[in-house]
């Protein structure tokens, strides 16, 4: 039993050195905690803005107005990107879960097809939104 | 570090699960909405308010917040574990998400039931 016990091991965690050599599945999954946090962090916006988008058609017309102007524009365009690759990744790690796609090559290739439709999806939604 | 015997206690392994059951409701309503949105006509007030109105719909757009919250904290935790190293920040830190996210919960069912 005693190779079920924990040994002490340094924990490595050095995000500078890990940036520099990561593969792009590593990318995947640092982007991954990043727009999960955005995510996280803009939640009360969001919750805001559907909460003043419901209240009364001023109130409708006010959010359409407030979600035109530039600079909300572009934080929001953060989001979707966020949101799009929050989306797509957590696909991704939810087949990886159930051992689909985790060899090196295809966990590479996958990778592409996060970041490729992620990425494209923004430009695309954004321009036709904006 | 502690030792401990890392089988049979099931750590982390509940809190896993939520995070993926949450994530597999939220990809399903995604669709969804998305569907719902373009299927229909431009959105107006009108039409905007009717969509949430619905029974159905404002059921799982509730589950849709609540799955969101749990999920977020999940998340959340995990990244605070990672990056923050002194355990009373920490605690302060997971503390604020809590409170943050039990409160967003509650700000999105009032938002719902208030239509």
């Amino acid at each position: 039993m005693s190779d079920l016990t924990q040994k002490s091991r340094p924990a490595f965690f050095n995000i500078f050195y890990l940036a520099l050599h990561l593969g792009l599945p590593g990318y995947i999954s640092f982007l991954h905690r990043i727009s999960g946090t955005l995510l996280f962090l803009a939640t009360v916006w969001l919750l805001f803005l559907l909460d003043r988008s419901l209240a009364s058609p001023e109130q409708f017309a006010f959010v359409k107005h407030y979600l035109s102007l530039p600079l909300v524009k572009l934080p929001l365009l953060v989001l979707l990107w966020s949101f799009l690759h929050h989306f797509f990744a957590g696909i991704r790690f939810l087949f990886i879960d159930v051992h689909v796609g985790v060899d090196l090559p295809t966990a590479r290739k996958t990778s592409v097809v996060v970041l490729a439709l992620s990425l494209t999806l923004t430009a695309l939604i954004g321009v036709r939104l904006w | 570090m502690v030792k401990r015997i890392v089988v049979g206690a099931h750590y982390g392994l509940r809190d896993w699960l939520a995070q993926r059951i949450t994530a597999i409701y939220m990809v399903a309503y995604t669709a969804l909405f998305v569907g719902i949105l373009v299927g229909g006509a431009p959105l107006d007030y009108a039409s905007w308010k009717a969509l949430f109105s619905g029974q159905l719909m404002r059921l799982l757009t509730v589950l849709f917040f609540l799955s969101l919250m749990l999920h977020a904290w999940v998340g959340v935790r995990d990244i605070l574990m990672d990056y923050v190293k002194a355990a009373g920040l920490r605690l302060l830190l997971e503390a604020a998400v809590i409170l943050v996210l039990v409160g967003n919960a509650a700000w999105a069912l009032q938002i719902l039931w208030r239509l």
